[in-house]
């Protein structure tokens, strides 16, 4: 390499940190900025909107980790995720296993029937399926909320598995069979533990997706006692709208569950975002 | 990927033992149709469910639309296409049609080869490039309605901290009303949308350049191809799948935007940032104009399926293998 061409690398390396620092700083710094602002008092944020605050004040965030309103809040998105996680991928697995290994008539239509409904907006379905929930008394019900997000989840969880079920070696099946297994004692016995990875991916998507979920808890949940994370997020914006700080405080609260449970499950939700998206 | 399956009629349970030629025709119907009924019989729980909670509301949805119906009891005072001519002389709704094209075309020119450029960068062997691809992914995992209400305090008209920054470096001029303003509304519901969404698609893209045979851009580069000529002549046709699907992803997200306009602007200053669902959210859910909504609901539903069936015909076929058999069942 001549002096020249080793410049020239040297300079090609400091413009791309410099490009990713930036990047970086810009990604980093609201959330750093809510951080430290919840560290504020409000006074002092329209004094010091920008540098560290002039003393820590934890109080923003000990009140709201002393209130019971958070926690219930945090305890209902956990049911409301848990919910819908064990029953989309229960009812996903059977409907996959189903695809990936029989061959029945009708298995292409129902199976693009199924693809059909990725792009099927929430939205179009949110004003009749309000109505339906409200006809079946599921309104401040966590079931109300449990049953469709289950639903709109299968499309994406089916094809994923489907997938996954496929490359299964048919052989275990013949012997599994020779050895008087039913085809559910396959499925049960042989599929599901063979398919755990996989059955974790489409696990952290479901909760991921739960957890996050705004539009339909903010249909069905009237009643506080039953608000999720991000209902009562904007709900305690609204009510604290002048108090900056605390707002600030309890945004960040309410992040922490959500980065904790990306930075341990960070593999599987890459791994099933990019099965889902890229490959059936 | 096909490559471990198996053909299809080996695929069922007694897979590699065909009824021997001898077996009566009885007992072989019989046997097929055991196997459907069992086959069926695990299709049943899913199928309920997204029958009577997807399809049915949809559905639905198409049959409320041709009625005036405040949302209690049956509808029953048919209109016919009424609701629809209304709302295509809707100001409100076609500017929900031109924000949803604004929205569509800038991400596709701004936030996916952005999110391009980044997998690139991220996709050399450098230091610090796992924190890189945690930290620009992470906002993906927040939701919507938490990211939105954090913008809109760092958006806050004059002292939100945009504001703050901007005034402390001299640029005063620059910071504005960001939500507040008809003007730059739209812009600012971008920005916060690529803030969001850009790591998303920069993961995809990492995923794809990964099937990126090494030696092929080696190959490239011993030819004497400059950088760009690598990108745009090798890595670039080896990304189109995942860059179709990238843009498959975009723009139906676009079409179906509701929570982050809903809980920085609800739609406003007067409906400039209002979006086709919250358009439909106004109508249904606080005026009580179901049949209308329904209407509205039932564009979105053409218009997101007009899309993909186009661009499943048109854009999608191309891809031989692997990236797209979600939308053709088989990989045949």
């Amino acid at each position: 390499m001549t002096a020249n061409q080793k410049t020239r690398a040297r300079l090609n390396t400091w413009s791309l940190h410099l490009v990713l620092v930036v990047v970086g700083a810009v990604m980093a710094v609201p959330l750093l900025y809510a951080v430290l602002s919840g560290f504020k008092s409000t006074d002092e944020l329209s004094r010091n909107p920008i540098g560290l605050p002039e003393s820590w004040v934890a109080s923003n965030y000990t009140q709201i980790l002393g209130s019971g309103d958070f926690w219930r809040l945090i305890g209902n998105s956990t049911l409301i995720a848990i919910g819908t996680t064990v029953l989309i991928v229960a009812v996903s697995a059977l409907s996959a296993f189903s695809f990936a290994r029989f061959a029945f008539r009708g298995r292409e239509a129902l199976f693009t029937l199924f693809t059909m409904g990725l792009m099927f907006p929430f939205a179009v379905a949110a004003l009749p399926l309000f109505l339906l929930l409200r006809s079946l008394d599921l309104l401040d019900n966590p079931l109300g909320v449990i049953l469709p997000q289950a639903a709109f989840g299968l499309p994406m969880t089916i094809i994923i598995l489907r997938g996954f079920f496929r490359q299964i070696p048919g052989e275990l099946e013949e012997a599994a069979t020779l050895d008087g297994c039913s085809s559910f004692g396959f499925f049960w016995r042989v599929l599901l533990p063979m398919a755990r990875p996989a059955l974790g991916t489409v696990s952290v998507l479901a909760v991921v997706t739960s957890w996050n979920n705004f539009f339909l808890p903010l249909l069905v949940f009237t009643d506080a006692q039953w608000w999720t994370l991000p209902i009562g997020v904007q709900q305690f914006q609204g009510q604290y709208s002048a108090d900056y700080a605390k707002v600030f405080a309890y945004l960040v609260l309410a992040m922490v569950p959500a980065l904790a449970f990306y930075s341990v499950a960070e593999r599987q939700l890459v791994g099933g975002l990019t099965a889902g998206a890229t490959k059936g | 990927m096909t490559s471990t399956f198996l053909p299809d009629k080996r695929t069922g349970p007694g897979a590699g033992s065909p009824p021997p030629a001898a077996d009566r025709p009885t007992g072989r119907a019989r046997r097929r149709t055991l196997h459907w009924l069992t086959a069926a019989g695990f299709q049943l729980p899913a199928l309920v469910l997204f029958l009577g909670l997807v399809l049915l509301p949809m559905l639905f949805a198409l049959y409320a639309a041709f009625f005036r119906w405040g949302g209690f009891g049956m509808p029953s005072d048919y209109i016919g296409g009424e609701n629809f001519t209304r709302l295509f002389q809707d100001d409100v709704f076609l500017g929900d049609l031109w924000r949803c094209l604004v929205l569509v075309v800038l991400s596709l020119a701004i936030q996916l080869p952005f999110a391009l450029a980044m997998a690139v960068l991220l996709n050399q062997r450098m230091r610090g490039r796992a924190v890189y691809r945690m930290l620009f992914f992470a906002p993906y995992v927040l939701s919507e309605a938490i990211t939105g209400i954090l913008f809109g305090m760092i958006f806050a008209p004059d002292d939100g901290f945009a504001d703050q920054v901007l005034g402390k470096i001299g640029l005063e001029g620059l910071g504005g009303q960001w939500f507040a303003d008809p003007s730059t509304v739209m812009a600012t519901v971008f920005l916060v949308m690529t803030w969001k969404y850009f790591g998303f698609h920069m993961m995809l893209y990492l995923a794809g350049l990964q099937a990126v045979p090494r030696e092929l851009t080696e190959a490239a580069l011993i030819d004497g191809a400059s950088a760009w000529q690598r990108f745009r002549n090798v890595t670039l046709p080896l990304l189109a799948p995942t860059l179709r699907i990238s843009v498959f992803l975009a723009v139906i997200g676009s079409i179906q935007l509701f929570d982050l306009v809903w809980v920085t602007t609800a739609g406003g200053p007067d409906h400039h940032s209002e979006t086709m669902a919250v358009t439909m959210f106004q109508y249904g859910f606080k005026r009580y104009q179901v049949g209308y909504a329904s209407a509205i609901s039932v564009v979105m539903f053409g218009i997101s399926l007009v899309f993909a069936l186009a661009y499943q015909r048109f854009v999608l076929r191309r891809d031989l293998e692997g990236a797209t058999t979600t939308m053709r069942g088989d990989g045949k």
